[in-house]
């Protein structure tokens, strides 16, 4: 379970702070998929970042599975899996190495690390690339190389920042499964997107972020009952005041 | 397994992947230095030993005016060529190393027994030409004794009294010594293997890193980033170390090759110079894979860092440039300072020079030291939230 209170961060831009992050709170809560919506440069990505240590906020506390993230920062990436925007593989390794490495790193042993890669390649249908180079990969080979090795540690909650970016019709659905099944496994996922198709198909509760404030935190059907639409795309519009930035 | 080798294995294993880093790590860098060095060596003497066995070619002005003195040089294998109308201008424009003038009032002053002139035209700066110089001013020299010499015999004084006093020289410079003076260049080489050894690891693994856009998964992993950093600096220092090795290795070699002993030179490069320079090197392998890390954090992308290691790599010819502008006596602390510990220690072991084990361990000490400052720095550069984040 991930908890969100009240997280605060700004940026140094051209001599100016910007807010991007502006009191957000919420909660993902265990076996549910929690979509995090909002349009481009709302401050999704950098919750996440928060979220997974590679930034501090300046105000706020996250607590993942009841443990602060400031406090103890290595115990919370032990029990995140993370896809972050940025999804390079080292080119010069086969997936499985790629798998591997990020294996090693968590300290798992070789016989573990064969297991839950063999799983997890055959879970996301990759046994034809597995022992390939990952230099000249497709987007969606990429995508799920990368999601192989963050959950090669199998972790309790996973985070996804906009995982199905670029990737085509086809490989955009067996993401969808994959997040369902997860979710199946008693799973916290989070993910966020700026596709509102893709998060009113898939999510519990939708988290929707405009301009660094949550403006919704609601179930699909919750929030079509809120705004008085009947279609969700008119719900979103309506919550965030303006469609610039959103996918249908 | 500790996070940090396993950093360590898998950057090695990527960078042994990559053919122009082993390229560059195994053949480049080690090669490169013995082999412009040998060149350079090669061409100075062969055209030192060739200017001193071909016969020198004199223009001369006023030749009609000293035949004795032509005939003498030409017993000296000189060739004797019509001088220039101009000689100053013939030496200016280097049409020739040296012009001899003779002038009218020469063959008068001679018959009289007064000092009799001769102009020898030259370009002091023109370093090609000074053996040319320095032959035919010999020459000249030898003639006048021998001139001399016959005068006061017809006197009946004996020679010996024009030479109160008789230099003999006892040159105290040993062979060694004479060739660590124009190998005193060498320890650059060794440094730069160091460089361009580290060159692609330090870069691929923080800027390039960050732009293929694999470093902020990478510290998504709950491994501290000091052990990260540790990892890819060790696997960067191994590389620049393998490369000075070879390059010492192969240097080693090839200067059995170098035609040093024909002018009169010994280097001594035997299993003392290869262990004790390595000893001394290995430390500024550290520092230098540390400092590259360091500066290709700074750097935004691939192409940035890659301008500013090669801005750096001119850093260590300071200490070079200056020890052979001012060849100063070695002194203890000098061994204490990076770059310049290395360059007096290895050029002293090359002339074989004592070196004392507390020096090579000064050295190696400081050195050390300087590493471990400059990978503490880098390593609080580590911990820059932005530095993970590639747009």
């Amino acid at each position: 379970m991930i908890e969100i209170q009240d997280l605060y961060k700004t940026f140094a831009s051209a001599g100016k702070r910007v807010v991007a992050v502006d009191g957000v709170s919420f909660i993902a809560r265990d076996g549910e998929i929690t979509g995090l919506l909002g349009p481009n440069g709302a401050g999704k990505t950098t919750t996440l970042r928060c979220l997974y240590t590679l930034m501090q906020p300046e105000r706020g506390r996250i607590l993942v599975d009841g443990v602060d993230v400031a406090a103890d920062p290595l115990k919370v990436r032990r029990s995140l899996g993370v896809l972050p925007d940025a999804r390079g593989l080292y080119k010069r390794l086969t997936a499985r190495e790629n798998i591997a490495y990020f294996g090693d790193l968590h300290g798992l042993d070789a016989a573990t690390i064969k297991k839950r890669s063999d799983a997890a390649i055959a879970a996301l249908d990759m046994a034809d690339i597995a022992d390939r180079r990952t230099e000249g990969f497709s987007q969606g080979q990429r995508v799920k190389t990368a999601i192989a090795r963050a959950l090669i540690h199998d972790p309790k909650n996973v985070i996804l920042d906009e995982p199905t970016n670029g990737l085509d019709v086809m490989a955009t659905r067996a993401m969808r499964e994959f997040l369902k099944r997860l979710k199946g496994e008693g799973r916290c996922v989070l993910f966020s997107s700026h596709i509102m198709q893709e998060v009113a198909a898939l999510c519990d509760r939708i988290v929707v972020i405009a301009k660094g404030k949550v403006v919704a935190d609601e179930s699909p059907d919750v929030l079509r009952a809120q705004t008085g639409e009947a279609n969700l795309e008119d719900a979103f519009v309506k919550l965030i005041g303006t469609d610039e930035g959103l996918a249908a | 397994m500790n996070s940090a080798l396993v950093v360590f294995l898998k950057e090695v294993r990527e960078s042994i992947r990559d053919r122009r880093t082993m390229i560059n790590t195994l053949v480049t860098g080690p090669l490169m230095a013995p082999l412009i060095f040998l060149l350079t060596i090669n061409t100075v003497v062969t055209r030192e030993l060739d200017k001193a066995e071909q016969p020198l070619v004199l223009p001369v002005i006023g030749a009609e005016y000293a035949p004795n003195l032509v005939e003498a040089l030409k017993q000296q294998r000189v060739e004797i060529k019509p001088g220039p109308a101009d000689a100053e201008k013939a030496v200016r424009e280097q049409d020739a190393d040296v012009v001899l003038r003779i002038p009218a009032k020469y063959a008068e002053d001679w018959k009289k027994g007064e000092p009799a002139q001769v102009e020898i035209v030259y370009d002091e700066s023109q370093r090609d030409a000074s053996s040319s110089v320095n032959r035919l001013r010999g020459m000249l020299d030898r003639y006048g004794e021998r001139s001399g010499a016959l005068r006061l015999l017809a006197r009946g004084l004996s020679p010996t009294v024009m030479r109160p006093v008789v230099i003999a020289e006892r040159d105290q410079s040993t062979p060694q010594g004479r060739s660590g003076l124009m190998f005193g260049m060498l320890p650059y080489f060794f440094i730069l293997g160091a460089f361009i050894g580290g060159m692609a690891l330090a870069i691929d693994t923080t800027a390039g890193e960050r732009e293929r856009q694999s470093l902020e998964p990478l510290l998504a992993n709950p491994v501290p980033r000091g052990r990260i950093l540790a990892g890819k600096l060790m696997a960067t220092t191994s590389f620049a170390v393998t490369t000075v090795m070879l390059s010492i290795i192969a240097f080693s070699v090839a200067g059995h090759f170098m035609p040093t002993e024909r002018i009169g030179m010994v280097l001594t490069i035997g299993l003392r110079f290869l262990f004790s320079a390595l000893f001394v090197m290995l430390p500024l392998a550290m520092l230098l894979a540390s400092l590259q890390t360091m500066v290709a954090a700074f750097a935004r992308s691939y192409r940035e860092a890659q301008t500013y290691l090669s801005l750096l790599m001119f850093v260590p010819v300071i200490p070079t440039l200056m020890l052979s502008i001012m060849p100063v006596k070695a002194k203890l602390w000098m061994y204490a300072v990076p770059l310049m510990g290395q360059q007096v220690a290895i050029t002293r072991l090359l002339r074989g020079d004592f070196v004392p084990f507390e020096a090579l361990l000064l050295s190696f000490g400081c050195t050390a030291a300087a590493a471990l400052v400059v990978y503490f720095v880098t390593s609080r550069i580590y911990h820059n939230e932005r530095l993970a984040i590639s747009a």
